[in-house]
């Protein structure tokens, strides 16, 4: 049962990469999709079939594979989207990164205590790595819309981590927590849609005009 | 039954205030939610069922002071929000109104919260909705705020998240049952691994620190502050801000009965002492009276670090403070939204000699800007008493020296932007605009202050007894 559940999050952590090192934000945005419909999957793979563990499945499908990637390919639609913009650091210094973090979060995390049953599963590399590479992907990339799939993967990456505690985490919460990220991003879309109209570009380092004066 | 209508009624109003066309009466949702809900809240306070264990819903002492203070603010800007609305004519008030009263409802479920998951999507929810808040002005500043805010926030609370995740996994590698109940986990707590915990205490320090707004996650915070209303910037500093905290005590009750006490404490001392140096070097320097208030927010948050990293008897200080910041950043939000009104501008060149401009507004801003840096007789200067004493009398000469010094920088700081404001000669070349002081838009701070000066002077009997209790939630059991 869980090599399935493994193969599974060894996909995750080659999206991450993808995400890291595409020129385009249309096909990152649909690798974020990906990954968020493998992410309703897990839990599947690694518990006990519950009708609790069916309802998040549920949710999570619909908000990390359907209603998040749509709510930001409409924010796209309305932005022009013309000029390419280099990373910080540059598209292979982002994948260079990716993958030395990916390494860390392995080192790391066969140092932690964990719970005996925990023992060996790629959960919790995998989902330091994710955090990891969202946070990358926030620092690295310059356009509003590259950051908000940054802060996904993040998100993604803590949600990974939950797999281990879904009986502690009620479901009120649970849903709850997806519907506050869903309205984020609904939030965020707007925003970033507000930026193209005032700065015509979404390039956040050209926002500038609040600083400390020297 | 009570908690239940704290909660919903807000978001009844919030309903009826997306629903009302007209932009004039609109406003008026909010005194009226503000009325019931402070009603409700006194009636709360009063009453204190016994706590069922494990549940997830209580009102304890922590969560009441919260909630009055919460409540407090909340009437005060509702009241302002009726007039200074009339002045923003040129836009739609639908979604501030709606924004406001959801925010109410959001904090008043996470001050009752006692499980750290619904304590967090609270959180979590004021956060959300005050983006559109802080966006009000529509322009290329705003935005840019805005966008720092959003991002900024939601990275530090996903964070906040994950610390939570590594708090009810600890309990698993204890080999507990998970769970997330507060009361739970301070049980939990001496036997809790130490690396999880400590990671998790992390963790959650630096989200319910951005939040908070403690150096160095505080870049978003005189952004948001500077560009949002003045009436939004109390909220934010006073409601908002204040939530963090609120999580960072929680957090704190649970850390402070583990072995490695002295890991925590430090942490917070450490960072709590960092955030008030910043704030005063960068007060030092500012002409833009609101970007001014913002930094005082994160001197005033590092201090509540400090003190609660210090433990014992500072910790009736810290609810004091709670109480005396909460408030006293009610008055100079929106006694600076008077100005920036009344002279178009928030910047001290332009802004000048607003006690001859607007008298009201200035001796306001005035008296708020000496309570909040602590002088007598206001309610702030005796939290921060207790706070050097109990740092002195706790061994934490350094700690308390460095804070004194601060403190008097900050002071100064503070001082060169206000006395110009408030005394200086008001530009004439300038057009006046129709701004005058009224009634509702300096009713409200000042009822605040005049709170904060009898306070100040005198607790009643039954504040200081759930004072003291909520000190005594917080105290280190080892």
């Amino acid at each position: 049962m869980n090599t399935l559940a493994d193969q599974l999050l060894v996909f995750v952590l080659l999206i991450n990469i993808l995400i890291l090192g595409t020129r385009r934000t249309k096909v990152a945005i649909r690798a974020i999709a990906v990954q968020g419909i493998i992410l309703g999957l897990l839990p599947l793979m690694t518990h006990e079939f519950q009708s609790h563990i069916l309802i998040i499945t549920i949710f999570v499908l619909l908000a990390k594979g359907v209603c998040i990637p749509w709510l930001l390919l409409g924010a796209l639609k309305k932005i022009e989207s013309g000029e390419e913009l280099q990373p910080i650091f540059g598209y292979s210094g982002n994948i260079m990164a990716g993958a030395v973090t990916t390494v860390l979060a392995f080192v790391f995390a066969a140092k932690l205590p964990l719970a005996q049953i925990h023992l060996g599963l790629l959960t919790v590399p995998t989902s330091l790595a994710t955090i990891l590479a969202g946070f990358i992907a926030i620092a690295n990339r310059r356009k509003a819309i590259n950051q908000v799939i940054g802060y996904l993967m993040l998100e993604n990456g803590i949600f990974i981590f939950g797999l281990l505690l879904t009986e502690a985490m009620p479901l009120m919460v649970e849903a709850g927590a997806l519907l506050d990220l869903i309205a984020g991003i609904f939030v965020m879309g707007l925003i970033i849609k507000q930026i193209s109209r005032e700065f015509s570009s979404i390039d956040t380092s050209r926002m500038t005009a609040l600083r400390e004066e020297e | 039954m009570l908690i239940l209508l704290l909660i919903n009624i807000p978001l009844a109003g919030a309903l009826a205030a997306w629903l009302i066309r007209s932009d004039t009466r609109r406003p008026l949702v909010l005194p009226v939610v503000a009325g019931i809900h402070l009603t409700l809240v006194i009636r709360a306070i009063a009453a204190s069922p016994p706590q069922t264990p494990d549940s997830w819903i209580y009102l304890d002492a922590i969560g009441k002071l919260f909630l009055l203070e919460f409540s407090l603010l909340f009437a005060a800007c509702a009241c302002y929000a009726v007039n200074y609305l009339q002045y923003r004519k040129e836009r739609s008030n639908q979604v501030l109104c709606t924004g406001f009263l959801v925010c109410l409802s959001a904090m008043t479920l996470a001050t009752v919260a006692h499980h750290l998951g619904l304590l967090w999507l609270a959180i979590e929810t004021t956060t959300l909705v005050m983006a559109p808040l802080v966006y009000f002005n529509r322009n290329a500043r705003s935005i840019e705020a805005t966008w720092k805010y959003m991002l900024i926030c939601s990275i530090g609370i996903a964070l906040a998240l994950l610390g939570i995740l590594f708090l009810a996994y600890s309990t698993i590698v204890a080999g507990f049952p998970p769970s997330l109940i507060l009361e739970t986990l301070q049980r939990y707590a001496p036997s809790l691994p130490g690396v999880w915990l400590k990671a998790a205490f992390v963790l959650m320090l630096v989200g319910y620190g951005t939040k908070m707004g403690l150096a160095p996650m505080h870049t978003w915070k005189p952004d948001a502050y500077g560009e949002a209303p003045g009436l939004v910037g109390a909220m934010l500093a006073g409601g908002l801000a204040n939530c963090g905290l609120l999580g960072l005590m929680r957090l704190c009750q649970i850390c402070m009965s583990s072995p490695a006490v002295h890991f925590y404490q430090s942490c917070l001392i450490g960072m709590g002492l960092f955030s008030i140096a910043l704030a005063s070097i960068f007060l030092l320097r500012q002409t833009d009276i609101k970007r001014m208030l913002a930094y005082s927010s994160v001197e005033h948050m590092g201090l509540f670090a400090v003190a609660l990293g210090l433990g014992g008897k500072a910790l009736f200080g810290v609810m004091l403070h709670l109480i005396g910041n909460g408030l006293a950043k009610g008055v100079l939000f929106l006694a600076s939204g008077n100005i920036h009104r009344a002279f178009a501008s928030k910047n001290r060149e332009v802004a000048r000699g607003a006690l001859r401009r607007a008298p009201w507004t200035g001796a306001l801003f005035l008296a708020g800007f000496l309570a909040m840096t602590g002088s007598p007789p206001f309610l702030p200067f005796a939290s921060e008493y207790i706070f050097f004493s109990a740092a002195f009398s706790q061994g934490h000469t350094i700690t308390g020296s460095l804070l004194a010094l601060l403190l008097v920088l900050a002071f100064l700081g503070m001082a060169l932007t206000v006395i110009p404001v408030v005394f200086g000669d008001p530009p004439k070349d300038r057009q006046r605009t129709k701004y005058h002081d009224t009634a509702l838009l300096v009713g409200p701070p000042l009822v605040l202050l005049i709170l904060l000066g009898i306070l100040g002077l005198w607790l009643p009997e039954p504040l200081f007894r759930l004072v003291t209790e909520a000190a005594k939630l917080l105290e280190a059991t080892r």
